[in-house]
């Protein structure tokens, strides 16, 4: 029969910074009980504190600090304790935290104070953990309905008000609908590999590349459904209808979150399933990946979509979505860029970069929509950015440099995070598709610009709340989009120490 | 499998159907027949009922049960863990123990909700 | 015995049946059941691959058995989503949640 494991085959301590996250999530939920009504702030800073832990755990074992356990692999293989899982953690985590306090005043403000709320946004960071250490197709898909199970009410978490539960549900529906995607072509892989394991998968597809084409369709139909329900939860191109309804909708310190959170955990899974267990998928020799075409041609559909409809947006958070719609394009022609032979280290770096920047930028953008949007959901429209300069300069500061590392100036993050991209990308000859991602950033410079030029040339009012864990938040925002824009090296260094390939 | 083993099948299929049809017939052959309005009712555990039926259930009721929904599912991760005890040894168990103590820690929260309080 | 082509093809047809209940249905509870539908038919597949591929390694059956652990989950979420949402406007209906484009 089969082999019993030992309890020291566990390995139980590499999976000490997910597991520390997932422990102190459950003592949350049980300690919110007993947190009073009116001072849930307690349950924020608890939740603070766990995630505080697990970042620090996870950048001691990023910085090569301490390893914790003994290999790379804990359960059996089932999940992987790799620099990519250290360099998820620390991007999820930085996400979560600055998620956490955008949040902070912004629920009591619109009377949605409820200690779930962090419990769940820490529960989704532990999916979003588990989707970059999946060793495992299991895995992937227990951690994609960690992370998408949460976000789903997190959506509809202001309750009374219509167009939050309206999010919510048409969120649930596609995701719900996605996932039975993603299973098929998981069945699909399996059938193919007659395994779910990424390591088995990896050493089987050089019996397939050799077989019969029946399992060579089964593992491509496999691959392809996957790339349908990961596609979606990263908002790429033709999935991603359901992105600019749901931005909208659901509370912005929700928005602010999962634009990066389900991003990052949707592309390391890519990258996991893709970039290591099947970059040899090799249908003609000497020829890239056969998954790669379809990978850059989602993405530059994604990057021309994406940026030419967020030109004629008026809402800010529908102009993000669009935008965001539009970024996970540039990351996806990375992943592209992992089909071509001994590239899937460097795209999984560029990948770290990218999202990394994207955290920073991101979250800053949606914490500047959160500070001027009143405590009804309203005025969030383009036109509240007006005359923002003048009553709040150091905001109008902030968000301009959001907006030009959006865009991808130099000595900004979002400048590193494409330079990167773009590298790999042309390294695996992909050169339209640069030269499509190249002009869609000149694009999108008008309707990020637009934004600046409303903040400091036009005449308005300008209110904004900017409570103090707000203010934080976008100063950390700002000051890490800056900081890697302006010295990169401090990122660059640490990522080249990932490896993501099996056996090379 | 080999024919004669289907043979089992059609036998039980056949008595399936004599079990039930011979009482039927009996009862309709000899029983006596002395019909009155309170026979016709129609039967609903033996109170007749009050109002429209197609009333709602209170939401209290629902939540009950997804939540036994929810913990019924996770059951069948215990079963193959009980089938197979005795070969799994030390390995098994602190999973297991995991996986029980996440389910007691949903079951604590429902519970201190009042979702478990009958109303 | 029944050939492995064959439960493909069923699974193929469920899953096909659900992906048209979820594009043609209008009410919500349809299309929350029409996944399951697709759902159901993964498992068909994976019991299927397992039992003529690799018999004697559980992880189909195992996989199997997730699936619809997490299909429970989503659809205890979704229904409290749904019930959420009928309170307030006395409809399942997709179409009429419309307050924003689809």
């Amino acid at each position: 029969m089969f082999e019993v494991p030992s309890l020291s085959d566990l390995n139980i301590a590499a999976t000490l910074p997910v597991m520390s996250l997932v422990l102190g999530t459950c003592i949350l939920l049980l300690a919110d009980l007993f947190v009073p009504q009116e001072r849930k702030q307690l349950t924020a800073w608890l939740a603070v504190a766990g995630l505080g832990v697990s970042l620090a755990l996870s950048l001691l074992s990023l910085g090569d600090v301490t390893r914790f356990g003994d290999g790379d692999e804990a359960f059996a293989g089932m999940f992987v304790a790799d620099t990519f899982t250290d360099a998820v953690n620390v991007i999820a985590l930085v996400t979560a935290l600055l998620g956490v306090m955008v949040a902070y005043n912004y629920l009591e403000r619109t009377g949605t104070q409820r200690g779930e709320y962090y419990v769940l946004l820490l529960f989704t960071t532990a999916g979003v953990m588990f989707m970059g250490a999946a060793g495992d197709l299991v895995v992937v898909f227990v951690a994609l309905e960690l992370l998408s199970i949460p976000l789903y009410i997190l959506s509809g978490f202001r309750r009374p008000q219509e167009a939050s539960e309206e999010s919510a549900m048409k969120y649930f529906l596609l995701g719900a609908f996605a996932s039975g995607f993603l299973v098929y072509g998981i069945a699909l892989i399996y059938g193919a590999t007659g395994t779910t394991g990424l390591h088995d998968i990896w050493i089987a597809v050089d019996d397939i590349v050799a077989g019969d084409a029946t399992s060579q369709y089964l593992l491509l139909i496999g691959a392809g459904l996957m790339l349908v329900g990961l596609g979606f939860k990263v908002a790429a191109v033709p999935f991603h209808m359901w992105t600019p309804d749901v931005y909208q909708g659901a509370p912005t310190s929700v928005v602010a979150y999962m634009s990066v959170a389900a991003k990052v955990g949707g592309f390391a899974a890519l990258l996991r399933v893709l970039a290591a267990g099947m970059p040899h998928f090799v249908l003609d020799a000497g020829a890239p990946a056969a998954w790669q075409d379809t990978v850059w041609l989602v993405a530059v559909l994604t990057m021309l979509l994406g940026n030419l409809v967020a030109i004629v947006q008026n809402d800010l958070k529908r102009l993000l979505a669009y935008s965001s719609i539009a970024h996970a394009g540039y990351v996806l022609l990375a992943v592209a860029a992992a089909g071509s032979a001994g590239l899937a280290d460097e795209s999984a770096q560029a990948v770290v970069i990218y999202m990394m920047a994207y955290a920073f930028t991101n979250v800053g953008a949606f914490s500047v929509v959160i500070a001027v949007e009143k405590d009804d959901a309203s005025n969030t429209g383009v036109t509240s950015m007006r005359g923002l300069a003048r009553s709040q300069p150091w905001l109008a500061a902030a968000m301009a440099l959001f907006m030009l590392s959006l865009t991808g100036i130099p000595l900004t993050a979002g400048f590193v995070g494409k330079w990167f991209v773009f590298k790999a990308a042309i390294s695996a000859d992909l050169f339209f598709a640069v030269v499509v991602g190249a002009v869609t950033s000149l694009i999108s410079a008008y309707y990020y610009l637009r934004i600046v030029w409303y903040m400091y040339f036009e005449e308005g009012d300008g209110e904004a709340v900017i409570p103090w864990p707000l203010a934080a938040a976008i100063s950390i925002a700002a000051v890490g989009t800056l900081f890697l824009g302006v010295m990169p090296y401090l990122l660059t260094d640490m990522a080249r120490e990932i490896t993501l390939a099996f056996g090379g | 499998m080999k024919l004669n083993e289907w043979i089992f099948v059609g036998i039980f299929m056949a008595l399936a159907w004599v079990f039930p049809t011979i009482p039927i017939v009996l009862g309709k052959l000899l029983g006596p027949k002395r019909p009155n309005p309170s026979k016709q009712d129609t039967y609903e555990c033996g109170v007749e009922t009050v109002g429209p039926a197609w009333v709602q259930f209170r939401s209290q009721y629902y939540i009950f049960a997804l939540v036994f929904v929810i913990f019924d599912v996770e059951l069948v991760f215990l079963f193959p863990f009980a089938l197979a005890f005795n070969r799994l040894g030390l390995f098994a168990l602190f999973e297991v123990t995991i996986f029980i103590a996440l389910l007691l820690v949903a079951l604590f929260y429902t519970w201190r909700r009042g979702v478990l309080e009958w109303l | 015995m029944v050939p492995l082509w064959m439960y493909l093809v069923v699974a193929a047809a469920l899953f096909s049946t659900g992906l048209y209940g979820v594009l043609a249905r209008r009410n919500a509870i349809a299309i929350l059941m029409s996944i399951e539908l697709m759902l159901n038919a993964v498992n068909i597949n994976l019991v299927a691959f397992w039992r003529y591929q690799k018999p004697g390694d559980v992880s189909g059956q195992v996989f199997a058995a997730f699936v619809f652990v997490v299909a429970a989950a989503e659809a205890a979420v979704g229904l409290a989503l749904i019930i959420a949402i009928y309170r307030r406007r006395q409809s399942v209906i997709a179409e009429d949640m419309n307050l924003m484009k689809w």
